[in-house]
């Protein structure tokens, strides 16, 4: 069996799996967010006259409409902080950052678990060997009430990077060119399992977006095999030693691939998405020129401490162009606090960027940071949709956040590997 | 007469349900459905139409508002080559018939469509054309015909009730 296999045996308890099937899971953890969560399911709760089957199985982690700009944000929010006290619920953090990045960072995974999150970009929890995927505000409700959901189970598509990436090609990069090849449905709502050299190199929020921007492929899972690099990460966040099972949670190598992709990670170059969507991908150099008004590091997709470590080696020293504005939301307030005192956060200070909060701002489209009619935005987020972050008329580009920096520093884009130092 | 409105490819579920208006209840959303595709629909969209869609209908978002505001306008039904696999789950949930069909795109604006979800056919009474489609899993039909998840669980739990 494959690795998607053997995950949702477990959670169906069962031996064996068949792609295809439709089987009934036992959730371990559901996470939910304060705009698809409390504030939907707690009157649905109410109407059914249910309580939650676990609290102790369930995380709340606020990151939607922060920085509460109006009253109905802060009712939303307020709905959320009262909901976690009356169900009970203990895991609750709040202003701590981007729920996919809180999640693993607050020990909350571990390889072999069987995860619903209340947010499409939910299978970022398949970095660390985890069964994990989005669901709506009724499909929530289900799980809250009975523990359990049904799920099809997924065939596994393989997508295999071989070789090493060069210096200032990172994980973004080889998403968008996945993007490309397989286009926005490629993943067919069924798994997509990274492996392969360059993906064993990555370290974990490498990992998470590979992971997260399984959404843009379309798949319903993404997962990278859990190894010691997934353990060190997780001691690390307080999961106790004996609770990681790395032995168990691979694929089986004789197990048939429903579909195998191949990728040259020496080969690759910097990828920018042009407007609207992410299949829209390409080497940076062949978009032509395009300037920039905005620069924008956020969301959980491309401002983990590990991108803002990438924005900082190619901002450190050096200023804003004129006329374009930097936008910084760090993930969260823990990767924050180490940028912070490690310089990180100086240099990209220095350089003129703007710190937002750690929130999915500008990327969901929720908050006030909307951008304009004629703008033009290259951002390390996952999603360039028309409207999605502001008008129609907005044009949004996806890069990593080095060429996100180095489009910031240059005003226009710029092969960011020529910017290392 | 269910009135088809027909729309390409990757429909994301920031146009079924724009970010803006996430703040709000779902009269307000629907009132902005479709917007950025097509100003007109949420206006003039009648209960009982069908919205037939091009690949990849609903893709994105986990945000089941996308598929509440089309029920929220009254359409009946949503045809589609494939749809994203979140939404497909949400709109059956929220009572939404979804129907994979893969000569959707056969369908023109206006076309007088109607729709059979336990058999899994589709038939265009303007062309005369019939096309299969995939039926809703067996497992979810009983769901769906309640209207969505809630009306079903209230049921069971009224019929608990009562024995």
């Amino acid at each position: 069996m494959h690795l998607a296999e053997k995950l949702v045996a477990r959670a169906a308890g069962r031996e064996a799996v068949t792609p295809g099937e439709i089987v009934t899971c036992a959730v371990d953890l559901a996470m939910m967010h304060d705009s698809g969560g409390p504030r939907r399911v707690k009157p649905l709760l109410e109407k059914l006259g249910a309580r939650v089957w676990d609290p102790d199985k369930v995380v709340v982690i606020t990151d939607h409409y922060l920085p509460a700009a109006d009253e109905e944000s802060r009712a939303i929010l307020d709905t959320a902080r009262r909901w976690v006290r009356e169900a009970g619920v203990s895991r609750f953090h709040d202003e701590q950052g981007i729920c996919h990045v809180v999640l693993p960072e607050r020990g909350h995974l571990r390889p072999g678990l069987f995860v619903v999150g209340g947010d499409s970009h939910s299978p970022t929890g398949g970095a660390f060997g985890c069964y994990m995927f989005g669901v709506g505000a009724t499909e929530m409700l289900g799980v809250l009430v009975t523990g359990e959901i049904w799920l099809r189970v997924p065939q596994t598509i393989r997508l295999q990077w071989e070789g090493r990436l060069a210096d200032g090609v990172v994980a973004k990069d080889m998403m968008l060119a996945m993007c490309a090849a397989l286009g926005m449905d490629g993943g067919r709502y069924q798994a997509v399992e990274y492996c392969g050299e360059a993906v064993r190199g990555l370290g974990m929020q490498e990992r998470m977006t590979l992971c997260n921007m399984a959404a843009e492929l379309g798949a319903q899972a993404g997962l990278v095999a859990p190894d010691e690099t997934t353990r060190s990460y997780l001691l690390q966040a307080g999961v106790p030693d004996t609770a990681i099972d790395l032995a168990r949670w691979h694929g089986d190598p004789a197990a048939a691939g429903a579909e195998d992709h191949r990728f040259d990670a020496g080969a690759l170059a910097p990828q920018v998405a042009a407007p609207h969507s992410p299949a829209n991908s390409a080497p940076w150099d062949r978009h032509g020129p395009v300037s920039f008004d905005v620069a924008y590091i956020g969301a959980c997709t491309g401002a983990k401490l590990s991108d803002l470590r990438m924005a900082a080696r190619i901002l450190r020293g050096r200023r804003v162009a004129a006329g374009v504005r930097l936008l910084v939301g760090p993930a969260s307030a823990r990767d924050q606090r180490h940028a912070e005192e490690e310089g990180t956060l100086g240099a990209l200070v220095d350089a003129g960027a703007e710190l937002l909060a750690n929130s999915c701002g500008a990327c969901a489209g929720y908050g006030a940071h909307r951008f304009g009619p004629g703008q033009r935005i290259i951002a390390s987020t996952a999603r360039n949709f028309r409207g999605r972050m502001g008008s129609p008329d907005a044009a949004i580009y996806l890069g990593s956040p080095y060429t996100v920096a180095a489009a910031a520093v240059a005003g226009r884009l710029v092969d960011p590997r020529e910017l290392l130092q | 007469m269910a009135h088809a409105w027909v729309y390409g490819d990757n429909i994301d579920t920031d146009v079924l349900a724009p970010g803006a208006y996430m703040k709000f209840g779902i009269e307000e959303i629907a009132r902005h459905c479709m917007e950025a595709v097509d100003p007109e629909f949420a206006g003039r969209v009648r209960p009982g139409d069908v919205v037939i869609g091009g690949r990849n209908f609903g893709m994105g978002s986990s945000r089941e508002q996308a598929a509440q505001a089309l029920t929220h306008l009254g359409v009946a039904a949503v045809i589609a080559p494939s749809f994203g696999g979140i939404f497909y789950r949400n709109a059956l949930n929220l009572g939404l018939v979804v129907l994979e069909c893969r000569d959707a795109g056969r369908v023109r604006a206006g076309d007088n469509v109607e729709f059979d979800a336990r058999r899994g056919s589709v038939l265009n009474r303007s062309s005369g054309e019939r096309f299969p489609c995939v039926p809703i899993p067996d497992h979810l039909l009983d769901m769906v015909e309640a209207g969505g998840l809630m009306p079903f669980l209230m049921r069971r739990r009224r019929g608990t009730e009562r024995k």
